[in-house]
């Protein structure tokens, strides 16, 4: 991500060769007559997302919003890591929209999408002010931001795997439903950590039996589990809780963006997945009826693996003996999951030993330790 | 078995028996009288090993008889909390005065990466070095940067040394790859001797044979590697095994471990014998850690038992044996003692009157414990006892989970306790009502770490 790293550059400096720069980079332009009330003009063209004030004062912020090209459009204000500060969807064109939002002081985006999709066409701007975000290794945020392209891509992907089994628990097809059960969870184990920030989707999607709070109604995937493999038949309740898990999913899938995510809980959520699998699968408790735990398993790998990968550039200069011994124990654990494949998924879970299980929690302390240290090697 | 076999008239021959006796009876009389301070600890006996080898030629009482009027400032005490000097010519744990609590790990080596597994000794040896002084692995528990897990886990932070001794070995499969341990297995194709030590493996580190009665859990048993943490606080010891476990992470496994508490020998005859879970005394006669001349002619190994690297070590076998505790509980007084060969109050050798008395083969039932595992029946073979009482909880069936955590040092597992455990496991039939053995392991003990650039094991690998 070049332009993040010069716009970081950026902020270390004066206003004036901030204003320079930018200038020079083509991408911004300084509009003298910003809005009358102090606020920010926003045009947002097909091909330009022109800013009236690349720099304005930290605090209430008002953007006026004007769709000047011929798409419908959206406008998003983008803290580093590309965490959604706030954002309006579905401006016609030709019409205008007023967004007010709070900002501290620090450096942001503004992104423009006509069309509504992609990243959007940038501009680079600055809210002053007192208590700004500390100055940040470009590299991390870089890092934060495609990881949270990554979560919102996975999310996006298990909306509509989740309907799928969604829809054969609603035709009553309890075949079809089990088959598609453990595919439908998979974005969501890859980054589990970052949709239990949250707090409220997590108990209501993914919670087990013994996790249900006394008056809370069990919903999720688990219940629809257990009624699949346990109790072997579908009942109307089920289709309501089917009903249920479409729109708390969709609800995640629409929040992801705004998750704060840091270079340190990236790292300490890539341990979390981790622990989640110490904990959970191993044991064969997450997925007790379906006995697909190795699937959560791989998925859980798969998104610490993913927060790593990112991280590496960072933490491989900081402390390059845990770059190598992480990169190790990832290889490690990804060939002891081979050996138990079975075609495009995993054995069932109880078929698997003892002594193969004390191999797999074997390999889990092998990779979570060192994992733990990942954090602190990215802490500023 | 319990932790009896041992028993012996003094540790001399036989024709030494009646002088021996005497002996005993001074000392025992000198008993009373004893300051407890007094009590002569490993260090002090260290310095005295010239006047031990002059009087180890009579007896283990003897020589602590006469150590007590040495230069008593020096000693660990028994209850100080002091800790125990790790570096020396043997490891510390298997002379030094029993503590009372025992945490122990047998570990399966995971890597097959002979550097990695020496780098591993080397950290394990610093942070044991540490820890056994008090003071906690690596940067310590506290104070370190908030974004990354303590090096020490914590849960030791203000507690005494407490005496705390790690103690090191390597079992058979280690050499051979083929033991039962399997840890680094992956299957088909597995390196024998993946660590190029198979030539080094001593002939005194005999796999030990299935005795009559065995009844072993493999997943209480073997290990290619093991530590034993003795220390007289348990958070103590179950911290040292903690962090070296984790330390262990990615290159061994916990294979098993075990909790010990109420030890059940005693290396300090002065101190009052402790009981076993069968309420009787064990151990009266075991191996004093300051009889230097017993301990070089029964634990340690010497430069001519071969392999070189094992001078100075010696050889463990960890036998838990479980009690049927409900069953012995229902049988009479009368008959518990004649099944052990000691009364249960005093703790005296049938037909004698106090606990100390030497052992009168005449006036022992023929099926008595003592009499069986005694070294005068028994071609004079003595082990150095360490065993712990372990309780587990229970077994479902509402019984105690429990027993004796045997511990036993010696010179050479073929001349210790492989011949007299053929024997009890044959001819202790009343006893053997009583217990079963459920698991087992024999490790070879390296020698001592010398100084802070030594490590465990360091010239197995060199």
């Amino acid at each position: 991500m070049p332009a993040s790293v010069k716009s970081r550059t950026l902020i270390a400096g004066a206003a004036v060769p901030l204003l320079a720069a930018a200038c020079l980079t083509g991408c911004a332009e300084k509009s003298k007559d910003g809005a009358e009330d102090g606020g920010v003009n926003v045009a947002a063209g097909d091909t330009a997302c022109k800013v009236s004030d690349t720099t304005f004062p930290a605090g209430h912020v008002e953007l006026h919003v004007e769709n000047t090209g011929s798409k419908v459009t959206e406008v998003y204000v983008y803290a580093p890591g590309d965490r959604i500060v706030t954002e309006r969807e579905n401006i016609g064109p030709g019409t205008k929209a007023d967004i007010t939002t709070e900002i501290k002081a620090g450096s942001y985006e503004i992104a423009c999408k006509p069309g509504m999709k992609g990243d959007g066409i940038r501009q680079k701007v600055t809210a002053s002010g007192k208590g700004g975000t500390e100055k940040r290794d470009p590299k991390l945020d870089a890092a934060v931001a495609s990881y949270r392209k990554y979560v919102q891509q996975q999310a996006d992907e298990t909306v509509p795997a989740a309907q799928k089994f969604a829809d054969a628990v609603k035709d009553g097809d309890v075949e079809g439903a089990k088959k598609n059960y453990a595919v439908s969870r998979i974005g969501w184990e890859r980054t589990e950590p970052v949709a239990e920030s949250f707090g409220d989707i997590d108990p209501k999607v993914d919670v087990r039996a013994d996790g249900v709070e006394e008056g809370q109604k069990w919903t999720g995937w688990h219940k629809l589990e257990k009624s699949l493999w346990e109790e072997k038949k579908i009942s109307a309740a089920d289709k309501k809780v089917a009903d249920r898990l479409m729109t708390d999913l969709k609800d995640w899938q629409k929040r992801v963006g705004k998750a704060e995510i840091t270079p340190t809980s990236m790292a300490n959520g890539a341990k979390e997945l981790l622990d989640e699998v110490a904990t959970g699968k191993v044991t064969g408790e997450e997925e007790r009826y379906s006995h697909t735990d190795l699937v959560d398993f791989e998925a859980n790998v798969q998104g610490a693996q993913k927060a790593y990968d990112l991280l590496k550039p960072v933490a491989a200069k900081k402390d390059p003996e845990l770059a190598k011994e992480l990169d190790k124990q990832f290889t490690a654990i990804g060939k002891l999951l081979d050996e138990h494949r079975d075609g495009e998924t995993f054995v069932s879970y109880d078929s698997v030993g003892k002594s193969e299980r004390k191999k797999l929690a074997d390999g889990v302390n092998s990779l979570a330790e060192p994992l733990s240290r990942l954090a602190a090697a990215v802490a500023a | 078995m319990t932790d009896e076999h041992s028993e012996h008239a003094g540790g001399a021959a036989p024709e030494q028996a009646e002088k021996t006796e005497q002996a005993e009876q001074a000392r025992t009389d000198q008993q009373g009288q004893t300051d407890r301070q007094a009590q002569p600890a490993r260090r002090s006996l260290l310095g005295w090993g010239g006047a031990g080898l002059a009087l180890g030629a009579a007896t283990a009482g003897g020589t602590a008889a006469a150590l007590r009027t040495g230069n008593d400032a020096e000693a660990v005490s028994v209850d100080s909390g002091a800790p125990v000097p790790f570096h020396g010519e043997h490891q510390a744990g298997i002379a030094t005065a029993v503590q009372d609590r025992l945490h122990f790990a047998a570990f399966d080596v995971i890597t097959d990466d002979r550097a990695e597994l020496i780098g591993l000794l080397k950290d394990w040896t610093r942070a044991a070095a540490r820890m056994s002084q008090g003071e906690p692995v690596g940067k310590g528990a506290v104070g370190g940067p908030d974004w990354a897990p303590p090096d020490d886990t914590g849960e030791a932070l203000g507690l005494k040394p407490s005496r705390l001794t790690l103690t090191f070995g390597i079992g058979p499969s280690l050499f051979d790859g083929t033991g039962k341990g399997k840890g680094g297995s992956k299957g088909k194709g597995r390196n024998k001797d993946r660590f190029g030590i198979a030539a080094r493996r001593p002939a005194a580190l005999e796999d030990l044979p299935a005795f009559p009665g065995d009844n072993l859990d493999a997943r209480r048993s073997d290990g290619d590697l093991c530590v034993q943490a003795c220390a007289d606080d348990p958070q103590v010891a179950v911290h040292a095994i903690r962090n070296l476990a984790r330390i262990g992470f990615g290159k061994v496994t916990v294979r098993w471990s075990q909790l010990g508490f109420g030890k059940t020998s005693s290396t300090t005859p002065e101190a009052q014998t402790p009981r076993n879970l069968f309420g009787f005394k064990d151990g009266t006669r075991n191996i004093s850690g300051g009889d230097s001349a017993a301990l070089d002619k029964h634990v340690w190994a010497g430069k001519k038992d071969g392999p070189d690297w094992m001078a100075g070590g010696s050889y463990l076998v960890a036998r838990r044996i479980r009690m049927h505790i409900e069953i012995w509980d229902r049988t009479p007084l009368a008959e518990q003692e004649t099944i052990i060969g000691r009364s249960k109050g005093e703790g005296a050798p049938a037909g004698r009157r106090r606990e100390r008395d030497a052992v009168r083969m005449s006036a022992q039932p023929p099926a008595a414990h003592v009499r069986l595992a005694h070294p005068d029946t028994n071609d004079g073979i003595r082990l150095l006892r360490r065993g712990y009482s372990f309780t587990d909880g229970s077994d479902g069936l509402g019984r105690l989970e429990a027993g004796l955590f045997f511990l036993a040092y010696q010179r050479d597992v073929r001349e210790g306790f492989v011949p007299l455990q053929r024997r009890l496991a044959r001819d202790d039939t009343e006893l053997n009502e009583y217990i079963q053995h459920v698991g087992s392991a024999v490790f070879a003990i390296p020698p001592g770490v010398r100084d802070s650039g030594d490590w465990w094991a360091r010239q197995l690998f060199s």
